[in-house]
């Protein structure tokens, strides 16, 4: 095993080296003297990132690695078609259908893939519910993992250093700063995304909302309450 | 890595500040920005773990000033650069200096849905034993670094280090991070999630009944 180990090491120590090596001129050339930064390439684009955008696009479209018609194609579907509704659909299914509710709790991915809401960043979905007793919340402090087939693309807060260094530590505060504050009785229990596996929250179904349709339902179910940063709407 | 994104109970950041859930981006070059990250990343040429890896390689004073997709532009070209599919030359001339061999694998707005939909699972079959079963105590190893490579990539938080928990799920077998990210194989190995007591990983926690759960791979853990 040691040898193993030994051989790995030199390999990741040599794949290191050659990664930091290959940018070493980049900042004599290019970069005036006011810029304090290194070596990556990434300095040699225009600082503004609007200007850093449309360069890159230029370059990669010239190149021919990207299409901008693909381009559009993604950004449609994620401003578009896919985001909080999806999940939204998938909460009042399970308030409605206590099946459903069980066979999401048990295998969420069979469940949404069912539903086609199965895709990029949603490949290994786990359902937490909440009780009366537990208040699930999720955040990704490393980056900014999140279930995009069932909630689209992250807000900006969730993206937030704030959000990503505060909510493991204080998260009742974070909360608080949402306009929700839980009773002495209710744990929290704030999930890290450290892995490839990604939560959904099942808000409580709100008191008052007995006899509501699954539509009518839908329209309760916040983004912020399917990753535990809110409360579902009262009727 | 810098370990400047490992940033889980870090102190001095201000208040969260809730958005309205029609807001998608706040400027028109954020939707560039992402698609152009997404559509390079189907060229083939890295995985989740590298790119991941490239963004926490910006430098601390980038890092720390650079907004979200301004980090990833930034680490997209860096890693445009290492692979060779882009060279320094044209990022300085923000012009092509002529096409790319890569581009036939390029994404095509006609199959950007199914892409999209068929994803990037990380599960995968594993020769690796599992060792915990749930309900498991278990031990965080002491260092939160990459065990192979100095200062490489890893999902173990900082905060997590050296703690003691218990196993609450099995997820199966998932491609390790701090392997994948340097292209030393997909080593797959049992993923579990881990539950801690609040008060074991802060000082002054909020509530005693308060836990936080972290996706662990086997080799961050030890028995207790």
């Amino acid at each position: 095993m040691r040898g193993i180990y030994a051989s790995l090491y030199a390999g990741a120590r040599a794949a290191l080296r050659d990664w930091t090596n290959q940018f070493p001129a980049a900042h004599d050339q290019f970069m005036p003297h006011d810029h304090p930064h290194h070596n990556h390439p990434h300095a040699l684009l225009p600082p503004d990132p609007a200007l850093r955008v449309k360069a890159l696009e230029t370059i990669l479209t010239q190149k021919g690695l990207v299409d901008p018609a693909a381009l559009d194609e993604i950004i449609d579907t994620y401003e578009n078609r896919i985001g909080p509704r999806n999940g939204a659909h998938v909460v009042a299914r399970a308030w409605v259908d206590p099946g459903f509710r069980a066979a999401l709790l048990k295998d969420a991915d069979a469940v949404v893939s069912e539903l086609g809401y199965y895709g990029r960043q949603g490949e290994h979905m786990v359902a937490v519910e909440n009780t009366d007793r537990l208040h699930n919340m999720v955040v990704c402090t490393l980056c900014s993992c999140y279930p995009w087939p069932l909630l689209g693309i992250p807000p900006g807060w969730y993206k937030s250093d704030a959000y990503r260094a505060r909510t493991v530590r204080e998260p009742r505060k974070v909360l608080s700063e949402f306009g929700v504050t839980l009773p002495a009785e209710v744990a929290v229990r704030v999930w890290d995304s450290t892995a490839e596996v990604r939560y959904l929250v099942i808000p409580q179904r709100p008191i008052g909302s007995e006899g509501m349709d699954e539509a009518g339902l839908m329209q309760l179910v916040t983004r912020d309450s399917m990753i535990g940063c809110g409360l579902a709407k009262v009727p | 890595m810098t370990r400047l994104h490992d940033m889980g109970g870090r102190f001095g950041d201000g208040p969260v500040v809730p958005e309205a859930e029609h807001v998608k981006f706040h400027a028109d070059w954020h939707p560039r920005a992402l698609a152009i990250t997404l559509a390079c990343g189907s060229l083939g040429l890295w995985n989740i773990d590298t790119s991941r890896h490239a963004r926490e390689s910006l430098s601390p004073a980038d890092y720390g000033q650079f907004s979200y997709y301004e980090k990833w532009i930034s680490a997209l070209a860096d890693l445009l650069v290492a692979k060779g599919a882009v060279s320094q030359d044209e990022l300085a001339a923000g012009l092509a200096m002529g096409t790319s061999a890569l581009s036939a694998r390029k994404l095509r707005a006609d199959t950007v849905a199914d892409v999209l939909a068929k994803g990037g699972p990380a599960d995968r079959p594993s020769d690796v034993a599992p060792l915990f079963v749930s309900g498991d105590a278990v031990t965080v190893r002491p260092f939160a670094e990459n065990r192979v490579v100095p200062g490489g990539h890893t999902r173990l938080p900082v905060y997590a280090r050296g703690a003691k928990g218990r196993v609450l799920r099995v997820h199966g077998s998932h491609v390790l991070p701090d392997s994948n990210a340097h292209a030393l194989g997909e080593a797959p190995e049992p993923l579990y999630a881990v539950v801690f007591k609040a008060s074991v990983l802060w000082a002054h926690t909020e509530h005693p009944a308060d836990e936080v759960v972290v996706d662990m791979w086997q080799s961050y853990l030890e028995p207790l």
